[in-house]
């Protein structure tokens, strides 16, 4: 794996953290051209990366600005309430079958598909009504013309193409499209719902772990992805560290996993916390489908989709938070759900921490590097400097001790490049973007 | 929301539900790995010289039943940190049910640890207890959150109970400390009041189970049944997620909260009236909530020192509260 990454920042530069602006979600598209970031006020900003041109040829592939639209808007539930917000949980790009782009974005309550097309034309000569808009007086038409389309200044519109609601009791925290292209679901802390992606007003349950005691509600859903080739399975992860895997043809309701994936609990760490931060924050199939990584509080572990009762591979990403854990107990950050990522040939995967930290691991090499996304250390074409985090008492130059790490700086959402070395790394209310260096 | 632990000399500062960097000191890491320690306890006395017998023996039980001590302190104040968390929900927004549920987890396994270790005995007694008035609660928890002069080994107390209208609530933030309210007879607390307020209101539409409307867990219960505390523990604890439900509020027997909100009209008092009643910013969550009853209010009828207000105030307090006078 190349260390080097060379920054390219395309910061949304804002002078004060607004709380709306954080940056709720990241995502590529499926040839990685377009990348979408939604944030805590409900907008969706897409960026698209700039052709190559032989002309600027340092310039390869930066990405813009490409569409800005407002997704979901504050509501408020009458029945409860209760306000249900507005930061959009979750983008998931639909494969492109056309000229437009196609995403699927949620906040809590509301999934809604939004079309992303370019107008570039427009139409002139219309023989009723004059070029302003304006209704002609038909009296005054004496010639019939036919209108033509004139080229205009390219213009990107977004708009709402389906709005999938009331659905679900609970807060979505993930949703994933299927291979089939024709269908979705969408996962809340007790149910799982499968949409057609035509139809609005009717889902399907395929997952329900809601007790009929509530008193007696001891594990949620945390997150759940279809596999990316075989149209009829998809896993979920919990609160207890378990991550199911069910086949949709086996029944209608998918409550008997068909698998279960779990590690025994190491006897000799446990603690009042050791439920906590097993708790799974995010799962992802390999795009291979033959490997899924999970994301807890501490590690991150690769599980082989054959191979239910251990990991095959388990990479520590902050362990020496595991003397603190009282202390982010008390803060809540014990609950901050990292997601984790792979790179386009399952050979790196990549993952948040504090600090504005982010880590990435070579499953090939073992080796494993700790960046840093910030604005002083991020000049564009500057080269990333690995960062270290010193555990015990002597630190050296470069490295920062635990005790100075900042915890409000969270790398939460991150997102790879399908294809290419290219990430996006979200501190905050900041988007970073690095590439691979390239000679 | 700042609280300010004090454990085994060492002081730990955080800031919890906010954007500002959280500074962490070093803590024992005693609670992150009890089991060891419990096996360890005594293997860590010096070892037994014969012509030293009595003074090392005592040394060494000295060092296990500080140690043992300091253990339990540490785990009271983990329950009474998850306590605290479970029951400041956001009232604006609906509490991450993740979150809920890993604390009551938590929770509940400190409970059965507890009572395995017969100290959950200890805590019901002190609840039954007639003798103990509200200040000596509160002193209880002023230990945890105030200065280190304080040796003794604080008083357990109960955060939460909601069953029925018996509602003690204890909530700390920087400027109130501790506040403890009602006795058996009394029954108000701050936020669960205002919570129960709009829950009288709510409408009944769901076909799923009907739910008590209370935040935080209880303990309440465990106090009359010593000896089924884990049984009771997560029926009461799960009272937490009833909020995610549609509920209809039944109230106890004990009715002191009816009569003090019988003549209320609360269809009247919506969400909205009772935000700009209260004086704060209309989007508040429960921290700004706890922050704007202390300034809001003069020392008269909020406690910031060992002094405690009689009820009469709080009751004056909550009221003014609710009406926005």
């Amino acid at each position: 794996m190349c260390v080097c990454v060379r920054a390219c920042v395309r910061a949304c530069v804002r002078v004060c953290v607004c709380a709306s602006d954080i940056i709720s979600t990241v995502e590529f598209n499926s040839t990685g051209e377009l990348l979408a970031t939604g944030d805590k006020g409900g907008r969706v900003v897409v960026f698209q990366r700039e052709q190559e041109s032989k002309n600027q040829p340092h310039r390869r592939g930066e990405y813009n600005v490409y569409s800005t639209f407002q997704s979901h808007e504050p509501e408020f539930d009458y029945l409860k309430s209760l306000e249900i917000e507005e930061k959009i949980n979750k983008i998931r790009w639909l494969p492109q079958q056309n000229a437009a782009y196609f995403l699927l974005s949620t906040n809590d309550k509301t999934v809604k598909l939004w079309k992303i097309s370019e107008r570039d034309k427009r139409p002139e000569g219309y023989n009723l009504k004059d070029e302003e808009g304006r209704i002609r007086d038909p009296t005054t038409i004496t010639a019939l013309r036919v209108p033509v389309l004139r080229p205009m200044d390219l213009m990107v519109e977004a708009t709402p193409r389906r709005i999938f609601s009331n659905a679900h009791t609970y807060h979505i925290n993930s949703i994933s499209v299927n291979s089939d292209y024709e269908t979705y679901m969408s996962t809340d802390d007790l149910r799982i719902n499968l949409w057609n992606l035509e139809i609005t007003n009717r889902s399907f349950n395929i997952v329900d772990i809601k007790p009929a005691n509530m008193e007696e509600l001891t594990e949620v859903i945390t997150a759940a992805e279809f596999h990316p080739n075989q149209c009829n399975t998809f896993v979920y992860s919990s609160s207890k560290g378990s991550i199911k895997l069910c086949d949709m043809r086996e029944s209608a309701l998918c409550d008997n996993h068909s698998k279960l994936f779990e590690e025994p609990e190491d006897p000799s760490n446990r603690s009042f916390f050791s439920e906590i931060i097993s708790s799974i924050s995010d799962v992802k199939f390999s795009h291979s489908g033959r490997y899924l990584m999970t994301r807890d509080y501490l590690a991150v572990k690769v599980w082989d989709v054959n191979m239910e009762n251990k990991p095959l591979e388990t990479y520590q990403v902050h362990d020496y938070l595991r003397s603190k854990l009282c202390s982010l107990y008390e803060n809540d950050c014990i609950f901050d759900k990292f997601e984790c990522v792979w790179n386009g040939t399952d050979s790196v995967l990549m993952t948040g921490s504090y600090n504005n930290f982010f880590r990435m691991f070579d499953r090939n090499t073992k080796r494993d590097v700790t960046l840093e996304a910030s604005r002083e250390n991020s000049k564009p074409r500057a080269i990333l400097k690995p960062r270290k985090v010193c555990v015990g008492g002597k630190r050296r130059k470069d490295e920062i001790s635990v005790d100075s790490l900042d915890f409000s700086k969270k790398i939460l959402h991150t997102a790879w490049h399908p294809s290419e070395n290219i990430i996006a790394v979200a501190a905050t209310n900041n988007l970073y973007i690095f590439q691979d260096k390239v000679n | 929301m700042i609280h300010s632990l004090w454990m085994n000399d060492q002081m730990l500062f955080s800031c919890s539900g906010c954007v500002s960097a959280c500074t962490l000191v070093s803590f024992s890491t005693v609670l992150g790995c009890h089991p060891c320690f419990r096996l360890n306890m005594f293997s860590k006395g010096t070892k037994r010289k014969f012509s030293d017998g009595g003074e090392e023996i005592s040394e060494e039980t000295l060092v296990g039943a500080r140690m043992a001590s300091s253990y339990s302190l540490q785990r009271q104040s983990l329950l009474d940190m998850s306590l605290i968390k479970l029951q400041l929900c956001h009232m604006l927004v609906e509490p991450n049910l993740c979150r809920s549920v890993l604390i009551a987890n938590t929770v509940r396994q400190i409970q059965e640890e507890m009572t395995h270790d017969g100290s959950w005995q200890v805590v019901t007694e002190a609840f039954c207890s007639a003798g103990q008035s509200p200040s000596e609660r509160l002193v209880a928890t002023e230990v945890l959150c105030r200065s280190r002069e304080q040796d003794a080994e604080p008083k357990l107390f109960s955060v939460i109970s909601y069953e029925g209208c018996r509602e003690e609530e204890v909530v700390a933030d920087e400027t109130l400390c501790s506040v403890s309210v009602s006795d058996a007879v009394s029954n108000v607390c701050l936020a669960g009041s205002i919570g129960q307020c709009w829950e009288k209101s709510d409408v009944e539409t769901d076909d799923e189970a009907l739910e008590d409307s209370r935040l935080g867990s209880g303990e309440d219960e465990e106090i009359d049944t010593e000896d089924e505390p884990s049984r009771e523990g997560p029926k009461t604890i799960g009272q937490v997620f009833g909020t995610f439900e549609i509920k209809n509020s039944s109230p106890g027997p004990d009715s002191a909260l009816e009569e003090l909100f019988s003549d209320v009209d609360t269809s009247y008092y919506d969400l909205d009236t009772m935000l700009t009643g209260m004086q704060s910013a209309p989007k508040m969550g429960p921290y700004d909530l706890l922050d704007s009853l202390a300034p809001s209010h003069g020392s008269s009828s909020i406690v910031s020192a060992p002094n405690c207000r009689s009820d009469l105030n709080e009751l004056d307090h909550i009221m003014e509260i609710i009406v926005g006078s």
